[in-house]
């Protein structure tokens, strides 16, 4: 092993924020690699500082140290200042925690939350001297893995990565290292392709060049494994029990400020409201809580560990775990012996009263700012959307945050949804606008930021066949928008149009996006979620040179017969419950969420034979819980409750 | 720092190694979680929005090593005094010990007002990595110190100032060859102020810092030099040495 220490710290002079490099975070692991073992770099492809709190990274690292035949490391993207140091002196890409030479890590494997990080990706492969197309790669090369809600779709980086990584990472990076291990010891028989072909047998293991891809002109005409016992579809891997998994145990506590820069808790994983924009509540399903007792271990003892002074109970809508008030309020209470006042944070609030309540608990001193996601500006709208919030929800949340004390509103709305007309943006501005009407009669401090951002459509979820708006049709509809927004104390704010068009390239791209990422990253661009660093016509020109059409891959409606690139791979939900309810949306109806009501089948717990597992069959309070929904048929919902069966996953 | 049952204390700690490339701010976060993971009985600010009473003394600049940093905090009851620096040391990042700590006298002034004068041990190299000899430098200080001032550009918010470093500067001198260069040694007060990276700038245009140590901090009172830990001490506890 090479340590590169001494070869990068003369650099760190030199560069911003040197403390990104140095690694040595409270709660970090002391790997032991052992020769026969499998070694793994887990990188996350942007800075330290948003790489860092990824949860994901976090319990793979955990998880994988754990055992005797892995020992993991963790990696970050190197800023520009320090990459264009390390190039001019030959020092590759490496390991925070000994800093060892990425190249010399059995396996490599990135975490891919979103799409515009896809450049990176290569950017770090090549820093660290490994070939960044897999073709080029040779049976001493790492096998490079990518794992995370972008890989659902894995087409646009299937020229780059060895083997994705579909669904949640706690079993599977067990399976792969005994496949890689066996492997190595073995002498690396078989050369790469017999590994490769190995791994693509593990449920939830994607590895692209063991399938074949024919076109029709543009369209896909068959996606083809190349061996019989390679699957022709690939499930994702969902873990039955999230009380299995009580990780991180020991989170990292970073020497630098970081984004979500506290202890973070997940309380419960999926999430059954059925958004139809929403990828995450797609591809997560079903419900599957922690033991409320479990959860609040982790919180005592995370904040005892970590010396935090704040906790985020994590997951995609948190005010719905069954146990969330006595959650809360024993953190609230339980203060009193511990250091100081401990704050309680709930990412993803729903739009009502109860929310309110719990807010107003756990922000008994700072009340400055309460955000919430109404996602559209007309009922009408949000009823295509199946985000079933009224009006009425709104406002009273509202009023009941301005009475106890809170001054400002931040409303998260998305612009571009399927049909989508002027009024319904423009309802946006109205919204906001009776937001701060309202908050006056409290305070004359009252006022509302109304965040927008262009609407993407995500594979695996209803409006996959929906054509996206341009970016002209987008930067448009920010224009009425800040006119309109000109009077009433209302802020405006919004996602740059073009960055919007270049996720939707990647979001729904196929296996010829992957030369546009090349050559982009080529042309110098990297950081592409940093604004500084983004510049749209590198994508336009890589486009242009590919022969390929933007308007093809991103406002293009697609067809329900059309063969979709992310055909092969299955989150579970059927097909012809997407397009169904993709019907259902046109038709303005909603859905009600399956945790409560009965089940409509989306395919997921049938085919996987998993189910819900959360602590009460019905919400966790009164009232309609900002869906609309009628909860009164409640409770007759094939629940599994917290006991732990041994269910197992369909392979 | 007064008020009823306070306890109000002084830390000294060094910070040496990869942590030294953390600012001072995160290096007040870094206390900060260490007060909490030890469960020390902080005293809180009144108002609003109750803050722990907590102040540190001179900045470290990003990439400076020392063994000689002050803090002051406020508990609201009496600690062992003996076993605090172990127990902070512990919770603290790698390359953060506390080396000693005393229970401050009332009435005690604020450190950073307190401090007039800094001590620091330099190591310098030629920037185009050619030889050093320490014969060279001696000459360079001592003719620094002959002349009558020694202006600096200093940037600050923004601005760029021309600054005489000369008052500033009050001993130096060469200690030994280093691995690197030349280990020299540099008092310089603190009002007014120079910063290490202009002491080696007026030491030669051609040199560069390769460490920066920050040896002691000094304060003085009725003409006597007192170290902090103990110019404003009630009572003193050292840290075994490690």
């Amino acid at each position: 092993m090479t340590a590169l220490w001494p070869r990068i710290e003369p650099l760190l002079d030199r560069v911003e924020k040197p403390a990104r490099y140095i690694g040595m975070e409270r709660g970090a692991q002391v790997p032991i690699h052992r020769p026969d073992a499998v070694s793994w770099l887990l990188v996350y492809p942007d800075t330290y500082e948003v790489g860092l709190p990824n949860q994901g990274l976090q319990i793979l690292y955990e998880i994988l140290n754990e055992r005797h035949d892995a020992a993991a490391e963790r990696g970050y993207a190197p800023w520009t200042d320090l990459e264009a140091l390390m190039r001019s002196r030959s020092v590759p890409f490496f390991s925070l925690d000994t800093h060892k030479p990425a190249g010399e890590f059995d396996v490599i494997a990135f975490g891919l939350a979103a799409e515009l990080v896809y450049t990176n990706v290569l950017n770090c492969l090549d820093l660290s001297g490994v070939p960044v197309r897999a073709e080029a790669r040779r049976d001493e090369d790492p096998i490079v893995v990518a794992g995370g809600h972008a890989t659902f779709n894995p087409e646009p980086m299937a020229d780059f990565i060895d083997a994705f990584v579909i669904g949640d990472g706690e079993e599977v990076v067990g399976d792969m290292t005994e496949v890689i291990g066996a492997w190595k010891r073995s002498g690396r028989v078989g050369g790469r392709e017999a590994v490769l072909h190995d791994l693509s047998l593990i449920m939830g293991v994607y590895v692209p060049s063991m399938y074949e891809v024919e076109y029709d002109g543009m369209a896909i005409r068959e996606v083809r494994p190349r061996y019989p016992d390679v699957p022709s579809t690939v499930d994702k891997r969902t873990i039955a029990d999230l009380g299995e998994w009580p990780y991180p145990k020991n989170q990292l506590v970073p020497l630098i400020e970081v984004v979500h820069d506290r202890l973070n808790v997940e309380i419960f994983r999926g999430c059954t409201r059925g958004c139809r924009f929403c990828q995450a509540g797609m591809i997560t399903r079903p419900v599957r809580e922690r033991p409320l007792e479990q959860a609040r271990t982790m919180v005592a003892e995370g904040l005892k560990r970590t010396g935090y002074d704040e906790v985020a109970l994590t997951s995609l809508s948190s005010a719905d775990f069954s146990g969330i008030g006595e959650l809360v309020s024993g953190i609230i209470d339980g203060q009193e012996e511990a250091c100081g006042n401990v704050g309680v944070s709930l990412p993803s609030l729903r739009v009502d009263a109860f929310t309110v309540g719990i807010a107003s608990e756990i922000q008994r001193i700072r009340r400055t700012g309460l955000t919430f996601a109404p996602e559209a500006g007309s009922w009408r709208l949000r009823q295509v959307i199946n985000k079933l919030i009224t009006e009425e929800d709104l406002y009273a949340a509202v009023d009941g945050a301005f009475s106890q004390g809170w001054r400002r509103m931040k409303l998260y709305f998305l612009i571009g949804l399927p049909t989508e007309m002027d009024d319904d943006t423009l309802g946006i501005a109205e919204l906001a606008k009776n937001v701060v009407e309202i908050g006056k009669r409290y305070t004359k401090a009252a006022s509302c930021t109304a965040s927008v951002g262009g609407f993407v459509p995500k594979p695996h979820t209803p409006f996959q066949w929906f054509g996206q708006n341009s970016s002209e049709e987008l930067q448009r509809k920010v224009g009425m928008l800040r006119d309109a927004t000109r009077k009433g104390g209302v802020k405006l704010s919004w996602h740059d149009p073009k960055a919007t068009m270049v996720e939707g390239i990647n979001s729904r791209g196929d296996r010829r996006i992957g030369k546009v990422i090349e050559r982009v990253w080529r042309s110098g661009g990297v950081f592409q979620e940093w604004s500084e660093h983004f510049k749209v016509d590198r994508w336009i020109e890589a486009m242009a040179a590919e022969g390929l059409d933007i308007d093809w891959y991103t406002t293009r409606h697609r067809t329900g017969e059309e063969i979709q690139p992310w055909d092969h791979i299955t989150a579970g939900l059927h097909k012809d419950f997407l397009w169904q309810d993709w019907q259902s949306a046109l038709a303005e109806h909603g859905l009600p969420d399956c945790r409560w009501t009965p089940c409509y089948d989306c395919g997921v717990c049938t085919d996987y034979a998993i189910e819900h597992v959360v602590a009460s069959p019905f919400a966790p309070a009164g009232g309609s819980q900002g869906t609309g929904q009628d909860l009164s048929i409640g409770g007759a919902v094939p629940v599994r409750f917290l006991s732990k069966p041994g269910v197992g996953v369909a392979r | 720092m007064r008020g009823e049952g306070a306890f109000p204390v002084r830390l000294r700690f060094a910070e040496r190694g990869k942590v030294r490339f953390i600012s001072h701010r995160d290096a007040a976060r870094a206390f900060d979680r260490a007060f909490r993971i030890e469960a020390l009985p902080l005293a809180l600010s009144e108002g609003f929005s109750p803050r722990p009473k907590v102040s540190f003394g001179l900045a470290l600049s990003v990439g400076h090593e020392s063994i000689a940093e002050y803090m002051d905090v406020r508990f609201s009851e009496p600690v062992d005094l003996e076993a605090l620096p172990a127990r902070l040391t512990a919770a603290l990042p790698e390359g953060i010990e506390v080396t000693g700590v005393a229970l401050l006298a009332d009435r005690a002034p604020a450190l950073q007002e307190s401090v007039t004068a800094v001590e620091w041990e330099l190591e310098v190299a030629k920037i185009d990595e050619s030889e050093v000899s320490a014969e060279e430098i001696s000459l360079r200080i001592e003719a620094l110190f002959e002349t009558k001032s020694l202006p600096v550009n200093r940037i600050r918010k923004g601005r760029e100032d021309i600054v005489d470093i000369r008052p500033a500067l009050t001993r130096m001198s060469v200690i030994e060859s280093g691995s690197v260069g030349i280990v020299l040694t540099a008092e310089i007060a603190t009002q007014p102020a120079a910063r290490p990276s202009e002491v080696v700038t007026v030491l030669g245009e051609d040199l560069r810092a390769v460490r920066v140590l920050r040896t002691a901090q000094w304060i003085e009172r009725d003409g006597n030099r007192q170290e902090p830990l103990i110019a404003d001490a009630a009572r003193v506890s050292e840290a075994r040495a490690s």
